[in-house]
């Protein structure tokens, strides 16, 4: 029962607590980038939900079968990198083949997911802070969620402003990244729930 | 007729013309995440030009050699080789450095800056050209997150790379070293520099006006 407990509680401060965009400060490219529009945004979400759970997967296997037992740790960037890319690749036929809607729906933002440094983020910090699978495999799942949620608040605060006068010279990122310094205050309300 | 491109107009242009962080947005998370203080600031500046200028110029050298199709996997791998030397090197020599950049060392990686450079320049340019544009680039990286860190420490902390500054009465803004006062600085002085490059290009066409 604790241990249920502990992983649900795990679970809630990775999407809050611990938000990769207001907290950990990782995916800004994207959340910057392709927050727009709330559809487009909910669609890189969600690849990026999956590309994310599937790489902290894969990273943790083979950093602890592969990688430390051949004493080849410093090699992790490299090869982290290497599966990530690949799983994209992947995830991309995959999607392609399977389900042609949804990948005329996220089409582009596919490859730019390997670029985004959640996901490499994601994978280091599970080795650094000695996860085991199950807790790395969460905290992929539910961090990945938390930057759907980001992105998407952000999205829709975005629609409203494109119509609200703003002066010139901050029209654009410059308000952007403000309005997520406003939100990430919001976050912070979050800190210390879940450890 | 295309002009030729000489040193230093590129390394110009990293500085100012094209900035990385204020011009062309790129890079947002370190700029964020680790300019709690100027020394941090101009660390990671100073690690990403080092990469940036090793894997441009590498990248420019092997840019015949690389097939079309696999370039940015080949990208990656060498930008990648020189992010664990930068990595060990720092973990060997500046300790408290590789400490306070932590995670965001091995995310120069991912940097969207580096990538875009050895798209959009190191493959097509020459080697010497190349490295002078990752010089250019990696300076004006670290100039900006320099000044960032510099407002978000001077205010949050009341002091400049360690030292006191603001005097024992000054109670410090905290929430500017906290997560979102590196939105709201940031997001400021995007804004400002806007304003400044506005001022500067109206000065720039008024001046080619009068000429005309």
């Amino acid at each position: 029962m604790n241990e249920v407990l502990r992983i649900l509680l795990f679970m809630v401060s990775c999407v809050f607590t611990h938000n990769f965009i207001f907290s950990r400060f990782l995916g800004c490219c994207p959340f910057l980038g392709v927050s727009n529009k709330v559809e487009t945004a909910v669609g890189m979400g969600i690849a990026v939900t999956f590309v994310m759970a599937l790489a902290s997967l894969f990273t943790w296997v083979v950093y602890h079968l592969i990688l430390v037992p051949l004493q080849l740790a410093y090699l992790n960037t490299i090869a982290f990198i290497l599966i990530i890319a690949a799983l994209v690749q992947f995830v991309e036929m995959f999607i392609k083949k399977s389900s042609p809607s949804l990948y005329k729906a996220l089409g582009i933002y596919l490859p730019l997911i390997t670029t985004n440094c959640a996901v490499l983020g994601v994978a280091v910090l599970n080795i650094s802070e000695e996860y085991n699978l199950l807790y790395s495999v969460l905290n992929g799942t539910f961090g990945a969620l938390g930057f759907l949620l980001a992105i998407v608040l952000m999205a829709g605060v975005r629609e409203r402003l494109e119509t609200s006068d703003i002066p010139v010279p901050f029209r654009g990122f410059p308000i952007c990244i403000i309005i997520a310094g406003l939100m990430s205050v919001a976050f912070m309300g979050f800190s210390g729930i879940g450890g | 007729m295309e002009k030729k491109k000489s040193l230093f107009s590129v390394f110009f242009n990293g500085i100012v013309t094209e900035n990385p962080t204020f011009r062309l947005v790129l890079g947002t998370c370190p700029t964020i995440a680790v300019t709690t203080s100027a020394i941090n600031g101009i660390g990671m500046g100073l690690a990403a030009t080092f990469v940036l200028v090793g894997s441009n110029f590498v990248i420019s050298l092997l840019r015949i050699f690389i097939p079309d199709k696999v370039r940015i996997p080949a990208f990656i791998v060498v930008i990648c080789t020189f992010v664990t030397m930068v990595q060990m090197l720092l973990q060997a020599y500046v300790p408290s450095l590789y400490e306070s950049l932590g995670l965001f060392i091995p995310l120069i990686v991912v940097n969207c800056i580096i990538l875009a450079r050895a798209e959009a320049f190191a493959s097509k340019n020459g080697p010497l050209l190349s490295a002078m544009d990752g010089l250019g680039m990696g300076l004006g990286f670290t100039i900006a997150i320099t000044i960032i860190g510099c407002i978000r420490e001077l205010f949050g902390t009341g002091t400049l790379f360690g030292i006191p500054i603001m005097g024992a009465s000054y109670q410090p803004m905290l929430i500017l070293v906290l997560a979102p006062g590196g939105f709201i600085v940031f997001g400021t002085v995007l804004g400002l520099a806007n304003i400044i490059m506005r001022k500067l290009e109206a000065k720039k066409a008024a001046k080619e006006g009068a000429k005309a």
